[in-house]
C-alpha cells in the first residue's frame, strides 16, 4: 500500500530518466539525507559523530570505489588498502607542498593521483582474470606500502614514518582538519563528500560506461564480440574506483585520524573493506553503505557486548572471539543470503509492493 | 601430457640460462664488485630454493583443494597456523609427539567434516566469487578459533629435527640441514600425493570430479566424500608445512600469513598444477632471495614482501594461465 509505484505516470523523458524514479524512493533518500545533515549532528554526540560515523562514512566510499571494480566490473581485488594509502599520501605531499591549497582541490588532486596509480595496476587485467587478477592486485598492495614505508620523500623525511595533516579549513574559517577541528564540522564535511560521490556513481553505474561495466561483467568475451573495448572499459573501472578508494584514505587520514602510517592501509584493510562489498551486496550502491555500516559496528558491539552481561574478558581474548564472531558471521551471511543486505532490502520492497494482499 | 613435459623442460633451460646470466648481470650492475661473489651468489640461491620449496608446502595445499572442487581456499594459511597450534598444545599437555602428530591429523579430518558438512554443502551451485569469500570467513574462524583454545603467545615447536649448517666445497657453501630435510620431506609428500591421485581408486575419482563435477556425480562418484577427502588430505599437507615453519619460526600468528607468501607461488604454477606448485615455489624462493641480497640493497631493503608479487605480475602478463595451467579456451 505505502511502496507501490502504479499509478505513477512519467509524461516526460527528463522524469523516465530520473535517478530515483519511483516518487517513494525519493522522499526516502530525502528523508535519509534530512536525518543526515540535519538531526545527526544536532542529537549525536562528539564519540557518536567522530569515532562511529566518521568512519562508517569513509570505509563506504571505499567499499563503493570497490564495488564500481568488483561489483559492477567483475575485476576482484584485493588491493583497496593500497590504494587509500596513495591518495592519503599524495593528499599529504600536495597540502604540505602548496599550503594555500583548498581541501577540496587537495581531496580532487590527490584521487586523480590514485586514479593514475590504479591504471597503473590495472593494465594486467587485460590479460588475467579472475583469482589470477585477484592474487595480482596484492602485488599493489604489498609494494605500495612498502613504498610509503621506504621512502621519506613521502613523510617528508618524517622519522616515524607517520604523516600529520596540516589544519585545513572551508568557506574560510571552519577548521575541518587538525586540533581545532569539531567533530560536527568534520562529520558533515565528509558526509557532504561522500553524498556527493554516491549520487555521482549512481548517476554513472547508469550510464553507457556502467552498461559496458555490467556487460563486462556478466560475460567478457560476449562483451568484446558487441563491440565493447576490453582495455578502455576496465581501465576506466580501475580509475573510478582507485579514485574514490584514493578520496576516501585521503578523508581518512586527514579528517577521521589526522594521522597515519601506512600500516593503517595494510591488507586487514583491503579484507575489511571486501566484506562489506560482500555483506552488502555486489553491485549495489546501497549494497556499499549497509556493509560498512554493518563491519563498523559489529567490533565496536562485540567489544562492548561483555561489559552489558558483566562479563570481564581479557582484550585479547576478545579480538580472537571477535574474528571467530567475524568469520562465522561472513559464512552465515554467504550461505542465507550470497546477494548481500541489499538484496534484503529488494525482498522488502517487493513485499511492501504487495503488503496488505500477498499471493 | 606433452605440454606438460615441454614446460618441465622450458622451465629448466629458462632456469639454467638465468642462472648463468643473472650473476654477470648483477655483476654489472651491482657497484660493489667485492660484494658478489660465486659461491656467495650460489649459497644465497640454494637457500632460496630451500625456503622455497617450503612455500611450495603451504601452495600444495591451495592446489589440491583447487584441483578438486575449484574452491579457491583462502583458509590453507589459517589451516597451517591451526594445525601448529594443536599439535604445540597437544605436546605442552604432555601427550606423546608421534601420538599428538596423530591426533592433530584427526583433528583436520574433523575439521575437514565440519567445513564439508556447515559450509560447502550449503553452498552448492554458487559463485566462485561467494566460495572464495565462504573460505576467508573460515579463515577468520579459524584464527580465532585456534587462538582462543591454545592462546596467542609465541610457542616453540621442538620435534629434535637437527639444525646446523652444513659445510660444502670445504665450506665454501653453507647449507642448512633442516631445510634440506624440509625440502626432503617435501618432496616425498609430493610423490606420494602424485600417485596417490594418479593410481588410487580415489584419485581417479577426485581428477573427475576436478574435471567436471556433474559428469563425476551421474557416473555415481559421491561429490561429498571427495570433498571430506581433500580438505582431509590439505589438512595433512597443512600439518607438515606447519610442523616445518613452525619448528623454524615458531607457531604464532604470523604462520597463517604464510598462505599470502604461497599466492604468487600458485600464479607461477597454475592453481590446478601440482609440480606446477613445486616449480614455482622454486622460482619463487630462489628468485626472492637472490634479489633481496643483490637488488634489496639498491632500493632500500625489505622487498621480499612484494617481490614475489611482482615477479607473478609480470609472469601472468605473457602467460596468463601459469607455468602449468590449464590453457584457458573462451568462447561465448
Amino acid at each position: 500500500m505505502i511502496y507501490r509505484e502504479a499509478g505513477e505516470f512519467k509524461s516526460t523523458y527528463q522524469a523516465d530518466q530520473a535517478i530515483f524514479p519511483i516518487r517513494q524512493d525519493r522522499w526516502f533518500i530525502l528523508a535519509i539525507l534530512a536525518i543526515a545533515f540535519i538531526v545527526m549532528p544536532l542529537v549525536g554526540s562528539d564519540y557518536w559523530l567522530g569515532t562511529i560515523m566518521l568512519p562508517f562514512l569513509i570505509l563506504a566510499l571505499a567499499a563503493l570505489g570497490l564495488n564500481v571494480l568488483t561489483g559492477y566490473a567483475g575485476l576482484l581485488s584485493l588491493g583497496t588498502g593500497g590504494f587509500m594509502a596513495t591518495g592519503a599520501f599524495a593528499a599529504y605531499k600536495l597540502a604540505t607542498m602548496f599550503p594555500g591549497l583548498h581541501i577540496l582541490a587537495v581531496l580532487i588532486m590527490s584521487g586523480l593521483i590514485t586514479a593514475g596509480v590504479g591504471i597503473l595496476f590495472g593494465i594486467p587485467s587485460l590479460r588475467i582474470k579472475g583469482f589470477y587478477l585477484a592474487v595480482a592486485t596484492l602485488a599493489s598492495q604489498f609494494f605500495l606500502i612498502w613504498m610509503f614505508n621506504k621512502f621519506g620523500w613521502f613523510t617528508n623525511y618524517s622519522a616515524s614514518g607517520v604523516i600529520s595533516a596540516p589544519p585545513m579549513t572551508i568557506f574560510g574559517d571552519i577548521y575541518v582538519t587538525g586540533p581545532q577541528a569539531t567533530a560536527a564540522a568534520k562529520y558533515l564535511f565528509v558526509l557532504a563528500v561522500v553524498a556527493f560521490l554516491a549520487l555521482m556513481i549512481k548517476n554513472l553505474v547508469r550510464s553507457n560506461m556502467g552498461r559496458e561495466w555490467m556487460a563486462i561483467r556478466d560475460m567478457d568475451i560476449a562483451a568484446e564480440i558487441i563491440g565493447i573495448k576490453m582495455l578502455s572499459t576496465k581501465l576506466k573501472a580501475f580509475a573510478v574506483s582507485s579514485f574514490l578508494c584514493g578520496i576516501a584514505g585521503a578523508l581518512w587520514a586527514f579528517i577521521y585520524t589526522g594521522s597515519v602510517e601506512p600500516a593503517a592501509f595494510d591488507i586487514n584493510r583491503s579484507f575489511q573493506i571486501l566484506f562489506m562489498v560482500i555483506i552488502g551486496g555486489l553491485g549495489s550502491i546501497l549494497g556499499s553503505f549497509l556493509g560498512a555500516a554493518f563491519i563498523t559496528l559489529l567490533p565496536i558491539f562485540l567489544s562492548n557486548a561483555p561489559h552489558w552481561f558483566g562479563m570481564n574478558i581479557p582484550v585479547d581474548m576478545i579480538s580472537h572471539i571477535e574474528s571467530m564472531v567475524f568469520g562465522a558471521l561472513i559464512i552465515f551471511f554467504l550461505i542465507v543470503e550470497p546477494h548481500g543486505l541489499a538484496r534484503l532490502w529488494q525482498i522488502a520492497k517487493e513485499k511492501l509492493r504487495l503488503w496488505p494482499f500477498p499471493y | 601430457m606433452p605440454h606438460i613435459e615441454r614446460n618441465v623442460l622450458y622451465t629448466i633451460g629458462g632456469a639454467i640460462v638465468l642462472m648463468t646470466l643473472l650473476p654477470w648481470i648483477l655483476g654489472k650492475v651491482v657497484p660493489n664488485q667485492v660484494f658478489f661473489e660465486w659461491p656467495y651468489f650460489f649459497e644465497v640461491a640454494i637457500g632460496g630454493l630451500l625456503s622455497g620449496v617450503m612455500y611450495s608446502l603451504v601452495a600444495l595445499g591451495f592446489v589440491l583443494i583447487f584441483k578438486a572442487s575449484g574452491v579457491f581456499n583462502f583458509a590453507q594459511g589459517a589451516m597451517v597456523l591451526f594445525a601448529a597450534l594443536t599439535l604445540v598444545g597437544l605436546i605442552d599437555l604432555g601427550v606423546p609427539i608421534w601420538a599428538s602428530i596423530i591426533l592433530t591429523l584427526g583433528v583436520m579430518v574433523i575439521l575437514a567434516f565440519a567445513i564439508e558438512r556447515v559450509v560447502l554443502s550449503h553452498l552448492v551451485n554458487q559463485e566462485h566469487i561467494i566460495l572464495f569469500m565462504a573460505t576467508i570467513g573460515i579463515a577468520y574462524f579459524l584464527d580465532g578459533f585456534g587462538q582462543t583454545l591454545w592462546g596467542s603467545d609465541v610457542k616453540r615447536l621442538d620435534l629434535g629435527l637437527p639444525n646446523s649448517p652444513i659445510k660444502l666445497f670445504d665450506g665454501a657453501l653453507l647449507v642448512n640441514e633442516f631445510d634440506l630435510i624440509a625440502a626432503l620431506i617435501a618432496g616425498v609428500l609430493v610423490i606420494s600425493l602424485a600417485l596417490f591421485f594418479q593410481y588410487t581408486r580415489i584419485g581417479r575419482a577426485l581428477r573427475a570430479v576436478a574435471d567436471d563435477h556433474q559428469a563425476a556425480l551421474s557416473v555415481g562418484i559421491p561429490l561429498k566424500h571427495i570433498w571430506v577427502i581433500v580438505w582431509s588430505v590439505a589438512g595433512l599437507v597443512a600439518l607438515v608445512a606447519g610442523i616445518m615453519w613452525g619448528s623454524k619460526l615458531g607457531v604464532q600468528f604470523s604462520l597463517s600469513l604464510i598462505a599470502l607468501k604461497a599466492l604468487p607461488v600458485l600464479i607461477i604454477g597454475g592453481f590446478t598444477s601440482i609440480p606446477g606448485a613445486i616449480i614455482g615455489g622454486l622460482i619463487i624462493g630462489a628468485g626472492e632471495n637472490i634479489a633481496e641480497v643483490f637488488i634489496g640493497p639498491l632500493i632500500g631493503g625489505g622487498i621480499t614482501d612484494w617481490f614475489a608479487y611482482m615477479l607473478a605480475l609480470v609472469f601472468l602478463v605473457f602467460r596468463p594461465q601459469g607455468l602449468f595451467g590449464e590453457k584457458i579456451i573462451e568462447r561465448v
